[in-house]
């Protein structure tokens, strides 16, 4: 499993050409979170993928290549935070309901909907947490299961921030007519 | 001032240096026809859109710049996708201009709407639908940057006909364009330099793969300097001939499936690959498990994601082929190379040459012969552009390429169709050059109607069709892997020399050898394009060949009969 930060432009087709990539290099998608950033014109997504770090640098590579990705990086290797975020509809009786509550407190859990006959539990954390939560749930009942997959951040001081500058036309110009070559693979 | 999105698209061309647009109208993109009519761009009108992206591929090919071609909107464009493909696979700059439905006809499955963007992604290295008049400026300007910068690839504009119609304020400067700017990936840490230099300066059975990369980046001054500061033997991908001169004592020759029988093996015995602006395709590694097993590897390459694809190496420089190669110049030692260039001369030797001039006329007519007596014809100066097939792994053993850009090829796609129109683009390019396309009976057939286009453009080209009624190379696998099973590979084809006729062009039927040089001659003579039909051996393979998925040391070298028997000493 490779999981890979990217910062995209925030327009439409963008998450089309990511995920077309992904199958073009016949790399299965397991998460793709997507949301906005500090700037409107910027999204930032958490890619995790099926692969192997060899198909994990192949994607930073070619994601890189879309004109419409501003940066992209494998942080499988790096010490990263990462997040999940689960609502699970789980049925809930009389008789069941103390236990559901114990439970849903050791997991740090929070109730957030309650009806007679269900609960939905709102959780976050890795997703181990909440594969486990899910596990001590399962006889209960689970009706129903939202999860946001993944979102990922590397520790400290390593940050991931795409470029601000912006290239200068006049330069871009003179050297696409030359032909030679610049950094925009 | 005022201008329709349609007078923009043909300004902005203008000002981008654009001369000649390859095209066909249609209703979608009439707007910018009307417009073109009263520019100064030249439009050459094809017979199929595919044509206009191979003419404008051999024209970017023959050039270094951006070639550009124009379709309409649904059937126009998807006519696009073979050639667009082409020219991503062999890194091809090309601007496709589609012309699309009224935006506000998008997604309505209105008459001739297709999602080309869609349809294009994977093929393209960028592509927009542009449907305000005002973003037309800046989307082309950013267009030919996209597609000639970095590793260079088509780029397709889908205008949407109410941008064309739409009247707004034209004004360039403004117009800027903004392509995110990316880190500067393009660096290796001093580290993997050094342990580079090392491998270089320590190594002592050497080997260069050189690639198209060398050419794309103009590099071929550098790269001889490179060769003459290390006295590295060079071997060559189909796509990098040209690269470096074959007269150069130290270019060996094709390497991969059909490469010199030597080339192949000094790989595999070779200690260190300097792989430059190329990117171990499977017709040049063979089975990877086997692949030059006591090299160490050297990557040259500009595309981070060629490294490491498809054979990892030892230290990879990823930059432009030109400014590593003169970055690694002043750190190289020469050194005693002779024991290494003594074995690879004795490998060499012990290969049977292929002199398949020297052979008495036995009466047969052999594709060698004439690619071999058109290369001595024109001195080896012609550009020659190649379909897909036998005639291409022929021309390129036996035309001897001194300069880069006078082959033109459809190497990672392979494109049968690919020659008559990419030569036609390549002539728009280089009037003042000797142009010679060299077909197959299969490929030509595909795209022959491009005959008109010449016609009507009233260009000279020279046309050769190595014609062995047969698809060739496929024959020559049912051949050898399918125990001579010629299924659907006999081809029919019209009298060519009679076609020609048709088009209003000359063209004759060549049978045999004593007759090749003198219609070479003539029509090198003729101011008017001429088309000669060789009528070649049948059943005659292009040899050596490595099994797909062999090893590229085990090839299946030329038999002992003396009906194809071309082996001599030079």
């Amino acid at each position: 499993m490779q999981t890979l930060v990217a910062y995209v432009e925030n327009k439409p087709g963008v998450l089309n050409r990511v995920a077309s990539l992904a199958r073009r290099l016949a790399i299965n998608i397991d998460s793709l979170t997507v949301g906005p950033t500090e700037s409107e014109q910027v999204a930032r997504m958490t890619i995790v993928a099926h692969t192997d770090a060899k198909g994990g640098h192949r994607l930073e590579a070619s994601l890189e290549k879309l004109v419409d990705v501003l940066l992209a990086e494998n942080i499988s290797e790096r010490s990263v935070l990462d997040r999940d975020l689960a609502l699970i509809k789980v049925a809930a009786d009389q008789n069941s309901r103390p236990h559901l509550m114990d439970l849903i407190k050791v997991f740090r859990a929070r109730v957030v909907d309650v009806a007679p006959e269900s609960l939905i539990i709102e959780v976050s954390g890795t997703v181990d947490k909440i594969d486990g939560l899910l596990e001590v749930l399962r006889p209960f009942g689970v009706l129903e299961m939202a999860r946001t997959g993944r979102i990922a951040m590397t520790r400290g001081s390593d940050l991931l921030r795409p470029p601000a500058a912006q290239p200068k036309t006049e330069e871009l110009e003179t050297i696409a007519s030359s032909s030679k070559v610049i950094e925009i693979t | 001032m005022k201008l329709t999105g349609a007078e923009i698209l043909c300004e902005s061309l203008t000002r981008l240096g654009v001369r000649h647009i390859f095209g066909y109208p249609g209703g979608a993109i009439l707007p910018v026809y009307d417009a073109l009519g009263k520019s100064k761009l030249h439009h050459i009108l094809v017979r199929h859109e595919q044509g206009a992206t191979h003419m404008a591929d051999g024209y970017a090919r023959a050039t270094g710049g951006v070639g550009v071609a124009m379709a309409t909107s649904g059937p126009g464009a998807t006519n696009m996708v073979t050639g667009i493909a082409t020219a991503m696979l062999d890194s091809s700059p090309l601007v496709c201009i589609t012309g699309q439905v009224s935006s506000k006809l998008l997604g309505s499955d209105a008459f001739q709407e297709i999602d080309i963007t869609g349809i294009t992604m994977p093929i393209t290295k960028h592509n927009v639908v542009v449907s305000k008049a005002g973003d037309i400026a800046r989307t082309v300007r950013e267009a030919f940057i996209i597609a000639s910068s970095g590793r260079p690839g088509p780029v397709l504009v889908d205008i949407t006909k109410d941008a064309q119609q739409a009247s707004t304020e034209f004004d360039w400067d403004a117009s800027l364009p903004q392509i995110p700017l990316k880190r500067a990936r393009n660096h290796f840490d001093q580290a993997e330099f050094d342990r580079a230099v090392d491998l270089l300066n320590s190594a002592k059975r050497p080997i260069i793969l050189a690639g198209r990369g060398i050419i794309l980046s103009g590099a071929m001054k550098s790269f001889e300097r490179f060769v003459r500061a290390t006295e590295i033997p060079v071997a060559m991908t189909l796509l990098g001939i040209g690269c470096f001169p074959a007269s150069d004592p130290m270019n060996l020759g094709m390497m991969g499936m059909h490469g010199e029988a030597w080339v192949n093996h000094a790989i595999q015995e070779s200690d260190l690959l300097i792989a430059v602006g190329m990117r171990f395709d499977d017709r040049v590694t063979g089975d990877l498990r086997t692949y030059a097993k006591s090299a160490r590897k050297i990557h040259i390459e500009i595309d981070r994601a060629e490294i490491n694809k498809n054979v990892p190496v030892d230290a990879a420089l990823v930059g432009d082929a030109r400014e590593v190669l003169d970055k690694l110049q002043p750190f190289l030692v020469q050194p005693d190379r002779s024991p290494w260039l003594a074995h690879i001369r004795e490998l060499k030797g012990g290969s049977a040459v292929r002199d398949i001039q020297s052979l008495p006329d036995n009466g047969h007519l052999y594709a060698a012969h004439v690619i071999n007596d058109l290369w001595k014809e024109t001195r080896g100066e012609a550009i020659v552009v190649t379909d897909v097939g036998q005639h291409q792994m022929w021309e390129a053993q036996y035309y001897h390429h001194n300069q880069p850009r006078t082959l033109i090829t459809s190497g990672g796609l392979g494109t049968m169709g690919f020659a008559l129109p990419a030569a036609i683009g390549a002539k728009f390019a280089k009037p003042d050059s000797e142009v010679w396309v060299v077909a197959g009976d299969g490929g030509f057939q595909m795209t022959m109607s491009e005959l008109a286009t010449i016609v009507q453009e009233k260009i000279k080209i020279n046309i050769a069709i190595i014609n062995n009624g047969y698809l060739g190379m496929v024959r020559q696998w049912q051949e050898f892997f399918y125990d001579k099973r010629y299924v659907a590979t006999p081809l029919v084809a019209p009298d060519f020399a009679a076609l020609a006729n048709s088009f209003g062009i000359r063209g004759e039927r060549v049978t045999s050898r004593a007759d090749v040089v003198a219609t070479i001659r003539a029509a090198r003579e003729s101011s008017e394009t001429v088309l000669l039909d060789f009528r070649v051996e049948q059943e005659d393979s292009v040899y050596p060949m490595v099994p797909a998925g062999a090893s590229l040391h085990e090839m299946i070298r030329r038999p002992n009969n003396p009906l194809v028997e071309t082996a001599a000493e030079p």
